[in-house]
């Protein structure tokens, strides 16, 4: 204590102290980029990159009774070697059993009809927002954003209430006299269709806004003027360039909607097989983790095209403005 | 044929909002409803709210999720924000392409791939340093923050584009240091496009069933499993007085923010005349 004392008064050991200060604060000045970008960059690194690594182990271990319940990769033998164990067991599992085969095939589809459905609906209500009066076009993206505030659980539970037998389509469907009795709406591909486009399609009308806004709309009275007929117009002045707002939008409700897990289950019960669902059942009702694993390396080798394409879409866009 | 072009886009409007809105409005209608068979109406009644508000699993539920999405929002506004920053201004660095692909993915990334890889990690991560012992709240707060950074960065990235370099430049060039600009020029023109991130990485976290499922121990239900474990079962009544309150609750939000959103505009076109009549 004596000596830090007879610092302070000397003066010394604050020169010491400040000199420290200084330093850090050269440094800061010199690498505090670096400083910044680390804590985002090793945050995803341990927390986004790495699990994917964990599981493509797991996704290649042995399936035990224990805790945890696959067997370990990396194992000692005696005299210290270290040896791996890799079995493909799991994807042979995969690939050999037609459930799963047709269940991923059955996701796609789902998801691609799904995506074109969205687009049917989306890309004439983003066409008609941005054609729309300042003060209304703020009102009308206020709407659309809104449903994305609220909850994605509720709005599918909404679903259930309409699409059930005594809900309000059957009753209109009764009233309209199409119908003498309910029919079967839930636990059906129609259900999930109604509930996938339905929760999605705020991400197609979105970006195919942001792309349609910045379009130059005289373009095609242009063409109109010039005398062509409105579809070829469309066809050839309006739909080229959207085609990147079509893009992002499209992969925005395709590439979730393949891996969806609440809609299927909520709405299509054990009707509709998609691999989000089986994979959540894999492991929470099975306890096998290392199917359950290689059942999400195969559904991301399926997305990871897709995933790709939607990376240079958004760099595309983010440079062009 | 302007015209007939113009009743197809009101038409088009009018069926899209109306499949939006709907299904929303009748989810709210039904809480109202005496009968415990939600679709078949009863006669008016609020006793679902009663049994809502008297349901001690709901509030605690409630509580986990405001808790995990208060502090969620703050640190994904946080590291989202300097991701943006890094990506938008700090220029070429090594690594880069890869963090800009960690930041992107995550927002297209299946809910069951990131909940189960997430679980694995944590799992992995106590056999070697014993660390989560325990899953919940910790947890699912880490798992909230991955992906709502993803979210809060794109906004960033947006405004940064936005907003162009020009405060900064002058800043530098009347002698200030890089940092400084930061914190007094960079930081302060961001501020609107932190809150909008803080205020949509809290909704995620609050809206998030399928990640927290993974990545939860026992005893830690949120909001979102409690509404599931519920209505998996069938329609509920409660659930859609919860519904009611929590639709609700958004859309007043939503309103509010664009209005005054909506005042500034307007207030900033007018000074824009103002100076423009005053140059004259």
């Amino acid at each position: 204590m004596a000596p830090l004392t007879k610092a302070l008064d000397s003066g010394e050991g604050l020169g010491s102290y400040q000199q420290i200060l200084v330093r850090v604060q050269h440094l800061l000045q010199a690498k505090w980029k670096t400083v910044l970008v680390v804590l985002p960059f090793f945050w995803l690194l341990l927390f986004f990159l790495a699990p994917f690594f964990i599981i493509l182990k797991i996704s290649v271990a042995e399936p035990l009774i224990a805790s945890p319940p696959f067997s370990p990769l990396f194992e000692w033998t005696k005299d210290g070697a270290m040896t791996i164990r890799i079995i493909f067991d799991n994807y042979a599992y995969l690939w050999e059993d037609e459930l799963y085969a047709n269940t991923y095939i059955s996701s796609l589809k789902i998801s691609v009809i799904s995506t074109l459905l969205c687009l049917l609906i989306g890309y004439p209500m983003a066409y008609a927002i941005v054609r729309a009066s300042p003060t209304a076009k703020n009102i009308l993206l206020l709407m659309v954003i809104l449903p994305f505030w609220t909850s994605f659980l509720l709005r599918v539970y909404a679903w259930m209430g309409l699409l059930a037998d005594q809900g309000l389509i059957n009753d209109l469907l009764i009233w309209l006299g199409f119908i003498d009795s309910p029919v079967r709406l839930m636990y059906s591909h129609f259900a999930v269709y109604v509930g996938i486009v339905y929760t999605y399609v705020p991400f197609m009308i979105l970006p195919l806004y942001a792309n349609m806004e910045k379009l130059d709309l005289t373009l095609h009275e242009a063409a109109a003027d010039l005398g062509a007929k409105p579809a070829t117009t469309f066809l050839t002045v309006t739909l080229p360039m959207t085609w990147p707002g079509i893009a992002a939008g499209s992969l925005l409700v395709f590439i979730p909607a393949t891996g969806e897990f609440i809609i299927p289950d909520l709405l299509g019960g054990g009707n509709v097989s998609m691999i989000g669902r089986v994979l959540f059942n894999e492991f929470h009702a099975n306890h096998d983790w290392p199917v359950a694993s290689a059942v999400a390396i195969a559904l991301l080798i399926l997305l990871v095209v897709p995933m790709m394409l939607y990376q240079r879409v958004q760099a595309k866009e983010t440079e062009g403005s | 044929m302007q015209k007939k072009k113009s009743t197809f886009l009101l038409t088009v409007l009018c069926f899209g909002m109306a499949f939006l809105y709907i299904p929303m409005l009748m989810l709210i209608v039904y809480s109202f409803n005496y009968s415990k068979i939600v679709p078949v109406w009863g006669g008016f009644s609020t006793r679902w709210y009663t049994t809502l508000f008297e349901s001690e699993e709901v509030w605690d539920a409630l509580l986990l999720s405001i808790n995990i999405a208060v502090v969620n929002a703050t640190f994904a506004t946080l590291l989202g924000t300097l991701a943006g920053l890094a990506l938008v201004r700090f220029g070429r660095f090594r690594g880069r392409t890869l963090f800009g692909g960690m930041i992107t993915a995550p927002l297209v990334m299946p809910e069951v791939i990131t909940g189960l890889s997430l679980l694995m990690l944590f799992i992995t991560m106590k056999e070697f340093i014993g660390w989560p012992d325990k899953r919940g709240f910790t947890t699912i707060t880490i798992a909230h923050i991955t992906f709502s950074m993803a979210y809060v960065a794109i906004i960033i990235q947006s405004r940064l584009t936005g907003m162009g370099q020009d405060y900064e430049e002058a800043a530098l060039d009347l002698g200030a240091k890089p940092l400084r600009v930061l914190s007094d020029i960079t930081f302060p023109l961001l501020a609107p496009g932190m809150v909008s991130g803080w205020l949509l990485a809290f909704t995620l976290s609050l809206d998030d069933l399928v990640i927290a499922s993974f990545v939860t121990g026992p005893g830690a239900n949120t909001l979102p499993m409690l509404i599931y474990s519920r209505v998996r079962l069938g329609l509920r009544p409660d659930i859609n007085a919860l519904a009611t309150i929590i639709i609700v609750t958004v859309a007043v939000g939503v309103v509010i923010a664009g209005w005054l959103m909506f005042r500034q505009q307007k207030q900033k076109d007018r000074e824009i005349q103002m100076a423009a009549a005053a140059n004259k």
